[in-house]
């Protein structure tokens, strides 16, 4: 029994880590950007719903906004920040990312103040159960919320033509260009969806928690970087299947070797373990 | 010199030697660490339980070092597996496996960390002088290494490492030299630091320490020994010299690693050899 409330719990905060990665891994697959900023974003959606629900006393025109202006907000990280290095060696995109998640985070500190913010009212508290298996409403929305929006990001990516030029573009960009493809139009909107994502989870985390703190971001965005590299960077299925991997691990490795490592380091020794053996992640890039 | 001058001048010797250390790894070799606080961390460890236990200082700080180059050397081997984005993830997930680790371990005082550290018996000036003799040496082995044939080396695999290979150049040796020395440097820091502070925490080595190393090393210029010691005296003392800033000091060295990184990736050094380069070509 304690078994499987551990893989559900796992499974729940793996949905979130998936929800955050796929965005990281998009951006990855495009342009080579370990994009660390991408929490800061995450943090932006969560202070945008929780500000906008308690003001209006709607959750569902926070979560409105905040996804739509997150994205944006993704767009002009990129056109601001990263497009006027692209040709520079790797670390200086990353370097630079760095850079911008801890100014983000030390502004919400600064702007918001170090104790974060709550609902007026708690959304989604009640649980729900089937059988002797409960869960709260909301975890059951994270998991929902995810397999929603990553099924959309699925149908949108194989069956559309923005999806073909997409993936036309991340395979060859040159040849995407050649016929035809925005390729720069492809990056924006791949901005977009990655913010977007990364908003929307946050608005999940958020009302999970019912807090919202600067630091919010910390921990899901060097863990996210881990999924993405188990995932095989740039590997969206990969990166799905090590998300929640890693969820489920990091719920049993807390029980079983919690006395000798702290949560996050659990995750951690997941990752170099498995890069020791394969270097290229647990799923190759393409 | 008051005493807190002293501490200054100790404190800025002590981040001068880990930026120079992590230069040697990331600026001279070319392998981007985001975990260089882990050894700094490991050796600062080490040096206080030997002292603890009752060890003089000089042999304990030779062996922090030493036990900081083994983790260096392991992690070191990693660097011969992974590469770039690869390697910068993986260093990450060793400086936080190394406090996660540190923070379960009863017998390193777990979350509370090591109190009552002994006196090292130098007085304050006498440790300001060890340390400040210690960094310059380490700024003085930085550029006697540019100038030998390994310093050629790492210069070359910081460049294209299947060219360097293909040039009969010994990678893995060199890899492995670096990370053992940068790191060696690290946990001799890591005891210095120790026992300057005579208390130690596992936050005080964590991820933010990383990437304050990293920040006066691209800030200062990477790969420019006098860069990054500018770098870091200056990254150092500013939040002290100027109060109001302790509280925005890592919005500072975040958004200076932001702006260096955007604007001029070569830094203070790379700032000012183009502006000489500049005033020559004006005359």
């Amino acid at each position: 029994m304690l078994h499987v409330e551990l893989t559900i719990q796992g499974l729940i905060n793996g949905s979130m880590y998936a929800l955050m990665a796929v965005g990281l891994t998009l951006v990855y697959g495009l342009l080579r950007i370990l994009h660390v900023a991408h929490a800061g974003l995450y943090t932006l959606g969560a202070y945008i719903a929780v500000l906008i629900a308690n003001a209006t006393g709607s959750l569902a025109l926070g979560a409105a906004v905040a996804i739509p202006v997150v994205g944006l907000a993704g767009m002009i990280v990129y056109r601001l920040l990263y497009e006027p290095i692209l040709h520079r060696p790797p670390y200086v995109a990353l370097i630079a990312s760095i850079g911008l998640f801890i100014v983000m985070e030390e502004s919400y500190r600064l702007i918001f103040g170090p104790y974060g913010e709550t609902f007026n009212a708690p959304y989604l508290a009640e649980r729900v159960s089937v059988g002797p298996i409960g869960a709260k409403a909301a975890e059951v929305a994270m998991v929902a919320g995810a397999i929603v929006l990553l099924g959309v990001l699925a149908f949108l990516s194989k069956r559309t033509r923005f999806g073909i030029a997409w993936r036309a573009t991340v395979t060859d960009p040159a040849m995407a260009r050649a016929f035809g493809v925005d390729t720069i139009a492809v990056r924006y909107a791949n901005f977009f969806i990655a913010s977007a994502l990364a908003a929307s989870a946050a608005v999940l985390v958020a009302v999970l928690n019912n807090l919202v703190e600067p630091t919010m971001g910390s921990v899901p965005s060097y863990k996210t970087l881990a999924i993405i590299v188990l995932g095989g960077l740039g590997n969206v299925a990969g990166t799905l299947v090590a998300a929640l991997a890693l969820g489920v691990i990091e719920a049993f490795g807390t029980i079983y070797i919690g006395h000798l490592l702290d949560r996050d380091a659990i995750a951690f020794l997941f990752l170099v373990l498995v890069l020791m053996i394969r270097p290229q992640g647990l799923f190759a890039a393409r | 010199m008051g005493s807190y001058e002293l501490s200054l001048v100790t404190l800025a010797a002590i981040y001068v030697m880990l930026a120079l250390s992590l230069n040697l790894i990331t600026g001279f070799c070319g392998q981007i660490s985001l975990g260089h606080a882990a050894f700094f961390g490991a050796g600062a460890y080490a040096a206080a339980l030997l002292t603890k236990s009752g060890w003089p200082l000089a042999p304990a700080l030779v062996s922090g070092a030493v036990l900081a180059a083994a983790f260096g050397f392991v992690v070191g081997l990693a660097s011969l597996r992974v590469r770039h984005d690869f390697l910068a993830i993986t260093t990450m997930g060793v400086g936080f496996l190394f406090i996660g680790f540190v923070r379960k371990q009863q017998g390193l005082g777990g979350e509370l960390g090591l109190s009552g550290i002994p006196d090292h018996g130098l007085g304050p000036w006498g440790l300001a002088a060890l340390t400040v003799t210690l960094a310059a040496a380490t700024a003085a082995l930085s550029l006697h290494i540019r100038r030998v044939w390994a310093g050629q080396a790492f210069a070359a695999i910081a460049d294209d490492e299947d060219t360097a290979r293909a040039l009969g150049i010994d990678v893995m040796r060199y890899k492995l030299t670096a990370f053992v020395l940068g790191t060696a440097l690290a946990g001799l820091a890591g005891g210095l630091f120790a026992h300057f502070t005579r208390f130690i925490i596992p936050d005080a080595f964590g991820f933010t320490v990383s990437i304050s190393i990293l920040a006066m090393v691209i800030i200062g210029g990477i790969g420019s020994t006098w860069g990054v010691l500018a770098g870091a005296v200056i990254l150092t003392l500013m939040p002290e010299l100027f109060r109001f800033i302790n509280d925005y000091k890592l919005l500072l060295y975040g958004g200076l690693l932001l702006l260096v990184m955007r604007f001029a990736p070569g830094g203070l050094a790379g700032g000012i050899a183009a502006l000489t380069a500049r005033l020559r070509g004006a005359t």
